[in-house]
């Protein structure tokens, strides 16, 4: 990449991106525009999916489920709309790309919760 | 002040709205350019400036070259294009212009060289369908019939396999989202012509 594409780039990068990985359980909280008022949304889902091209485009995936129907948002990791991002669980998978879960309801979606030390330690 | 500007293609990036939304952006690299000749109605029979990007070193230049740069006065640079001018613009040599030409918001064409596909079947080039690829069809990505037998020749301009690329391409009605005039670069929305570091020509865009 050329370089002053890179500074373009850097200078729309946030920080204190919080750090999260498919199998993970966020609040995203998203600022919305209703009647030309500003109010903050929060969209709470596992990420099944994380697209780390780079860093500046990074984006995720976030899937829930509201009233029996599955729901998925794709967020950019460095958009002005979100507020911030709370990561509440650390889920333990072994994809990268959750996608078999749109496939699953109820207990048979279940990620398991990740127990180690290391990653206590890196939050 | 020129309604174009010579730049180079630096690459395709994203930029965020105020309201989140993303635009896809190629990043010019546009001027400092320098009048280097400026060529009269009375003298040349038409109007224009001829407009040079990109300082280079005098001993890289052969003679013929030097000699018009010294003629006119003027630092020696790279590439040389040239440039219509209307009739209310004044310019003289010597004179620098640089990406604050245009402002966000405006609309502009750009000119650059395609990237070469080489030697390419009509499939590529013309987007024939081709033939099927099972079924025992024997006719993948082949031309077909080149005409009418009623004719016995094949008339002027059939589309046949041949070389892609490499040619003038103009992008029109391109939106300009942000100018840094610090760094001279142009953000314009979508994709344009040519490789990375390519040359182009970037002109206020009139329907």
């Amino acid at each position: 990449m050329h370089p002053l594409i890179a500074e373009i780039e850097k200078a729309q990068t946030k920080a204190g991106v919080p750090t999260f990985d498919a199998g993970d359980t966020v609040k995203v909280h998203y600022k919305v525009v209703e009647g030309g008022k500003e109010r903050i949304q929060v969209f709470e889902g596992v990420v099944i999916a994380t697209k780390q091209g780079n860093e500046a485009r990074n984006s995720f995936t976030v899937r829930k489920h509201t009233n029996g129907v599955g729901v998925e948002r794709v967020f950019l990791s460095n958009s002005p709309r979100i507020d911030k991002i709370d990561v509440t669980r650390r889920g333990d998978v072994r994809r990268a790309k959750l996608y078999y879960l749109r496939g699953l309801v109820g207990k048979a979606a279940r990620i398991k919760e990740k127990r180690s030390f290391a990653h206590a330690a890196a939050k | 002040m020129p309604s174009a500007i010579l730049g180079r293609k630096l690459g395709m990036t994203q930029v965020f709205e105020d309201d989140g939304r993303v635009t896809p952006v190629t990043v010019i690299e546009a001027g400092p350019c320098v009048v280097t000749q400026v060529k009269t109605q009375e003298k040349d029979g038409y109007s224009a400036i001829q407009v040079g990007f990109e300082t280079v070193k005098e001993q890289r230049l052969n003679e013929p070259q030097k000699g018009h740069f010294r003629a006119h006065n003027v630092e020696p640079s790279r590439v040389l294009r040239e440039i219509a001018i209307g009739a209310g613009e004044n310019l003289a040599e010597g004179d620098q212009f640089a990406a604050d030409i245009f402002a966000s918001g405006d609309k502009v064409s750009v000119t650059g060289i395609s990237k070469g596909k080489g030697f390419a079947g009509v499939v590529k080039r013309y987007h024939f369908h081709g033939g099927d690829m099972t079924h025992g069809s024997m006719i993948h990505r082949k031309p077909q019939s080149s005409g009418a037998t009623d004719a016995a020749r094949t008339f002027k301009g059939n589309k046949k396999p041949g070389h892609m690329g490499s040619e003038q391409v103009t992008q029109q009605n391109l939106k300009v989202v942000r100018v840094d005039v610090s760094k001279n670069l142009l953000l314009v929305k979508g994709a344009i012509p040519g490789a990375n570091g390519g040359l182009v020509l970037v002109k206020k865009f009139i329907r």
